[in-house]
């Protein structure tokens, strides 16, 4: 808990300031919205006073008026300090310390991609360095290839040393590193190669000058002040990061952090990043199609008229999408009706989330936000691998670590916690405690104090032992061996010995009990009076919405139509080849009459349709998404579309408008869904009012979604037609799409982009928020839908599971997932195709050496009906009688893990053909 | 009287004075080398194209005509995919040719560009490009900047020393 300690005064050049005790000087200073320059201090990251820049003079008292110069990132504020940022000497020092940064750098600013959003180029302006005086040489270097997603221009560094501090302290990469000494500082890989660490991408917002910069956006520069951008979720996993998303000349440029204080804070992990390219993509459905028609004669009113006809002749039921957004699914449940909605997730995916939403609403835990996470100082995770199936959740926790050894040695060593570097010399490697219960090894294994690889049930069971430890009660878990009585037992003591336990797990565990036993150890630490948190993942970035919409199972739909209850199906933003095995998919679309589609891209279900229509992805559509914690958050559309491209939700009113559907009577634009959507929905009270209307104005006017310097309008279209169109208007939301509107700061859950005077790079956020790190001015946006309520009752799941058990010639199958490659629109990023995996099937080397199979030899295996030949890896960690199988890889058939494969012995055992030399 | 008198003999007298109109277009007037008029695109004196694509000059047109797209080649050099400018709305004030970095774009004195269809006066690229320094003669923006490009390796530019030798321990 953080004291409320009285504020203190200081005075800055004469005025006296109200500030919060504890800060250090430049944080008060920005706070107060201030303009100083600093370069190595980042409001995530702490002090290290190592670039000079934020120097002011501090006087001992009124009379003094020789005053000192200190650097205010390392001086805390003090009651009755006095200090001055206008002194002339003090700024004399900060113009000269950035002459001397300067001098070796490049004069490549008109090419280089930080151009106009640049940090240097703005502190540089704000000291008044305007003319170089060096006119001796300057130094130069190679650069190195890092991978897809980052470009690296070493000649531009001003040797901050942030990159290192964020790469290696604060997301726990090893590969990248500062190497040489004096001028020739160099920062960079040991050898030229891709970054490892799944966080890289933030290197382009964390360094303040152009050294690494988004090799995506790169493919299609645009600076910043020519972008059309627009407040986003992220699609790509259950946490639901904040994004803000740029357009220009009609596609999407770049995605860039949003601050959210609760939840991705200042970074994004890089498939939130780089994986919008799938905005861009060639196999995108840009219009209507009708089947029997040539798609030259259907336009959008023919694709109607199609799809209405169907619907009215037919007797239709709608499947709804864990990747479509609440409006667009809440929109197809009401034009189907509520019995006829289908949920379309896999099997074992709609159970489990839906326990999850159970356990969220139920337990007596507090449900923790990303931000939490971060403070919590006893993590213990449950069969997930926190880097491939969440990944800023995995950064989360690698701050959370650092918890235990903060609060405990630094209060003894009597400096504050942003003095970065004295609070890493003294803790050193010492971690607080974390425990990893996962099918084989993590990355994050390397700063757990105790893991456990073993199968869902073993995992599941463990969780059980911990729990009833904790609670004191007899073990009720039978055949527990010693080793993991006494694992159990340090568990069970460490998360009851922190203050802020936290218990990790999800859905990409595969089994309830897992979610079960979490729920568990969390109401037990309740119990005993902890203040612990618990968060559970949950598959898709709506998984969650979807179930609080509700709706039946995916099997029940192929029911419906298999038997003739139904003969028409409207399908929305999904495809079901990665929901459900081929077979029972292709047997489903042949009982179908009709299939309705509507997608953004084309893939395998969009094949069978006989009306398809263009949906909107999120950059061009309005909607709100529901993430893991029951967080509900709006995003915008980035950019205008053509007629024939829309949102699912207004192809969805538009067709309940041609059917004169009696409930959708009315609805046109996006505010008129959410108040309906409440009616019918209780639960979801609150979805509402998370974003202002769309009549908001501030001064009459709406937020320009263009910066005002934003160029080229009486020229973009010019070719096609020299006579400008009317801009155009957005009837959705408060934000307009052109320069036009107002000027000064959005509410929060509208900011489209960062700008300050003086401030055109990201770190612009700082005048955005009520203190700087802290929360956004008017609260972060977004709200929770699952609230702790009164009624809550302790839930306590009995059901432990029995000990897992080898199958002869069968293995177990379990999920195994990778943050580039699992995830199902990413994937249509270049890099991030380029850095996931080929699809494999990991055995136990025991067990592979029994079957006579070596690394790359072809197993094949059958789950249910489908077949596979896959590629063998090896590995010690897995249990024994278990194989790990990635789900969602592109090319890899779906199946519904965890379960059972059967080998097939011909197969397996049959060597490979030689090749004859 | 007299003043009415003076002014009928001194417009008189204007009849014997050189004459200020020419007679347009066989005959043409003299314009000043910085005169403000058509915008062309130059190259450097190695004959590349000078526009990096750098987007101050649309930053800068107070009326927004010009329009373009940053690019590389396989070496590394930008230079503009397309670059449009709306001369219907070009107001020849000079401020694309003041923010350019590189001396690329140019004012230069032709102003006879009239158009009986407006839709004529979006230059493209090929418009615009000339094969000349213009009036700026042997800049070249990459010899200054460091940046590697085809033909210009690190540590090439003006006042750069060669690529240091990370590896190096000498002092």
């Amino acid at each position: 808990m953080e004291e409320v300690a009285p504020k203190v005064t200081i005075f800055i050049d004469g005025q006296p300031f109200e500030v919060k005790p504890g800060k250090n000087l430049l944080e008060a200073c920005l706070s107060l919205g201030e303009d100083l320059p600093y370069f190595c201090w980042h409001p995530a990251m702490g002090s290290v006073g190592a670039c000079r820049q934020c120097a002011v003079k501090v006087f001992k008292d009124e009379n003094d008026t020789v005053g000192r110069l200190i650097m205010s990132c390392m001086e805390p504020v003090r009651d009755g300090l006095r200090l001055s940022i206008q002194n002339p000497q003090a700024k004399d020092f900060r113009s000269n310390i950035i002459g001397w940064l300067m001098t070796n750098h490049p004069h490549d600013c008109a090419v280089c991609d930080e151009g106009g959003s640049c940090h240097l180029q703005d502190m540089t302006v704000m000291t008044g360095h305007n003319y170089r005086k060096y006119t001796f040489e300057k130094r130069t270097y190679r650069n190195q290839y890092l991978g897809p997603f980052l470009n690296h221009e070493m000649n531009r560094c001003i040797q901050c040393y942030r990159c290192v501090r964020y790469y290696k302290d604060y997301a726990g990469g090893k590969d990248l590193d500062v190497f040489a000494a004096h001028n020739h500082l160099y920062f960079g890989r040991h050898e030229d190669g891709m970054l490892e660490s799944e966080f890289s991408g933030n290197l382009a917002e964390v360094c303040p000058t152009g050294v690494f910069t988004d090799k995506t956006l790169k493919e299609h520069y645009t600076r910043k002040w020519d972008l059309t951008t627009a407040p986003s979720v992220c699609q790509h996993c259950s946490l639901g990061c904040n994004t803000i998303a740029g357009e220009r000349y009609g596609t999407l440029r770049n995605i860039t952090t949003r601050f959210n204080g609760e939840v991705n804070g200042y970074f994004l992990c890089d498939r939130g990043r780089f994986g919008y390219e799938f905005v861009n993509s060639a196999s995108r459905v840009r219009k209507p199609l009708v089947r029997s028609k040539l798609p030259e004669s259907t336009s959008k009113s023919i694709a109607l008229e199609e799809a209405a006809k169907m619907i009215r002749n037919g007797r239709v039921i709608g499947i709804g999408s864990p990747r479509a957004s609440m409006e667009s699914n809440f929109a197809l449940k009401t034009l189907v009706g509520d019995e006829h909605f289908y949920q379309g997730v896999s099997e074992p995916d709609h159970d489990l989330v839906e326990f999850n939403l159970e356990v969220l609403q139920q337990t007596e835990a507090h449900i923790l936000s990303l931000k939490e996470v971060e403070r919590c100082d006893a993590v213990f995770i449950l069969g997930e691998d926190l880097t491939n199936t969440a990944p800023m959740l995995d950064l989360a926790v690698r701050q959370s670590v650092r918890q235990q050894p903060m609060l405990e040695d630094v209060p003894k060593a009597g400096f504050p916690m942003w003095q970065d570097a004295a609070v890493r010399e003294l803790i050193q490697d010492k971690k607080g405690p974390l425990f990893i219960a996962s099918f084989q090894p993590t990355k994050l294994d390397e700063i757990a104090t105790e893991t456990f690889n073993a199968t869902p049930a073993e995992i599941a069971r463990l969780g059980f032992i911990v729990a009833s430890i904790i609670a004191g009660e007899e073990i009720t878990v039978h055949d527990v061996s010693e080793q993991t009585q006494r694992l159990a037992k340090q568990i069970a003591d460490t998360l009851l010995s922190a203050q802020k336990p936290a218990v990790i797990s999800g859905t990409h565990g595969g089994r309830e009990s897992i979610i079960k036993a979490a729920a568990n150890i969390g109401n037990a630490l309740k119990a005993k009076g902890k203040d612990v948190g618990i968060m559970l993942t949950a598959p898709e970035c709506n998984s969650i919405g979807l179930d609080m919409l509700g709706g039946h199972r995916l099997e029940s739909a192929f029911d419906a139509i298999g038997n003739g209850y139904a003969d028409t199906v409207i399908i929305l933003e999904n495809d079901l080849y990665r929901r459900a095995s081929a077979a029972q998919v292709n047997k489903f679309f042949d009982k179908c009459k009709h299939v309705i589609v509507l997608d953004s891209l084309h893939n395998k279900t969009t094949e069978r349709a006989d009306v398809l229509f263009a949906a909107g992805t999120y950059a061009e559509s309005d909607g709100t998404l529901v993430n893991n914690e029951g967080r509900a958050q709006r995003f915008y559309q980035v950019y205008p579309t053509t007629e024939d491209m829309q949102e699912s939700w207004r192809w969805l009113i538009q067709l309940g408008d041609q059917v004169q559907h009696q409930h959708m009577r009315g609805w046109e634009h996006f505010d008129d869904l959410l108040p309906a959507m409440v009616v019918a929905h209780p639960n979801l009270i609150g979805i509402e009012s998370i974003t202002p209307p769309a009549e908001f104005r501030i001064a009459g006017q709406k937020i320009p979604r263009a910066t005002h310097r934003f160029s080229g309008r009486t020229a973009m279209n010019a070719v096609n037609n020299v006579s400008e169109p009317k801009p155009a208007e957005d009837p959705d939301s408060a934000l307009s799409f052109t320069m036009e509107g107002y000027r000064g700061q959005a509410p929060s859950s509208i900011i489209p982009f960062y700008w300050s005077p003086g401030w055109n790079s990201v770190q612009a956020i700082n005048k955005y928020q009520l203190e700087v790190g802290g929360p956004l001015r008017g609260g972060d946006p977004g709200a929770r839908l699952i609230k702790p309520t009164l009624q809550s009752r302790s839930t306590h799941f009995n059901e432990a599971p029995e000990h897992f058990q080898p199958l002869d010639r069968h293995l177990f199958l379990v999920p195994l997932y990778h943050t580039f490659g699992t995830e199902e629109l990413s994937v249509h990023t270049k890099g991030i195709l380029e850095k996931s995996p080929e699809p494999y099937v990991m055995l136990n080397s025991h067990d592979a050496q029994e079957m006579n199979l070596a690394e790359g030899d072809t197993l094949a295996f059958k789950i249910e009906e489908q077949v596979y030949q896959l590629p063998v890896k090896t590995g010690s960690f897995i249990a024994r009688g278990a194989a790990g199988l990635p789900i969602g890889l592109p090319g890899l058939p779906f199946a519904a893990l965890p379960a059972w494969g059967i080998l097939n012995r011909e197969i397996s055992w049959k060597k490979q053909p030689q090749p004859i030399s | 009287m007299f003043s009415l008198l003076r002014t009928m003999w001194l417009t008189f007298l204007h009849a014997f004075h050189k004459r200020d109109t020419v007679l347009y277009p066989e005959e043409k007037n003299y314009l000043p080398p910085r005169w403000r008029g058509r915008i062309v695109l130059t190259r450097d004196p190695d004959g590349g194209e000078r526009c990096v694509a750098c987007n101050l000059c649309a930053a800068a047109c107070p009326v927004d005509c010009i329009a373009l797209q940053a690019t590389e080649d396989p070496t590394g050099r930008r230079y503009p995919e397309f670059f449009q400018i709306n001369f219907s709305r070009c107001i020849f004030c000079g401020f694309c040719e003041e923010a350019c970095p590189t001396y690329a774009i140019q004012l230069i004195p032709d102003f006879e560009m009239g158009e009986y269809n407006r839709q004529n006066l979006v230059y493209e690229k090929d418009d615009l490009l000339i094969n000349g320094e213009g009036k700026y003669h042997g800049y070249n923006y990459y010899k200054v900047a460091g940046m590697a490009i085809g033909g210009k390796d690190k540590g090439e530019a003006e006042n750069e020393t060669p690529p240091v030798d990370i590896k190096s321990l000498l002092p």
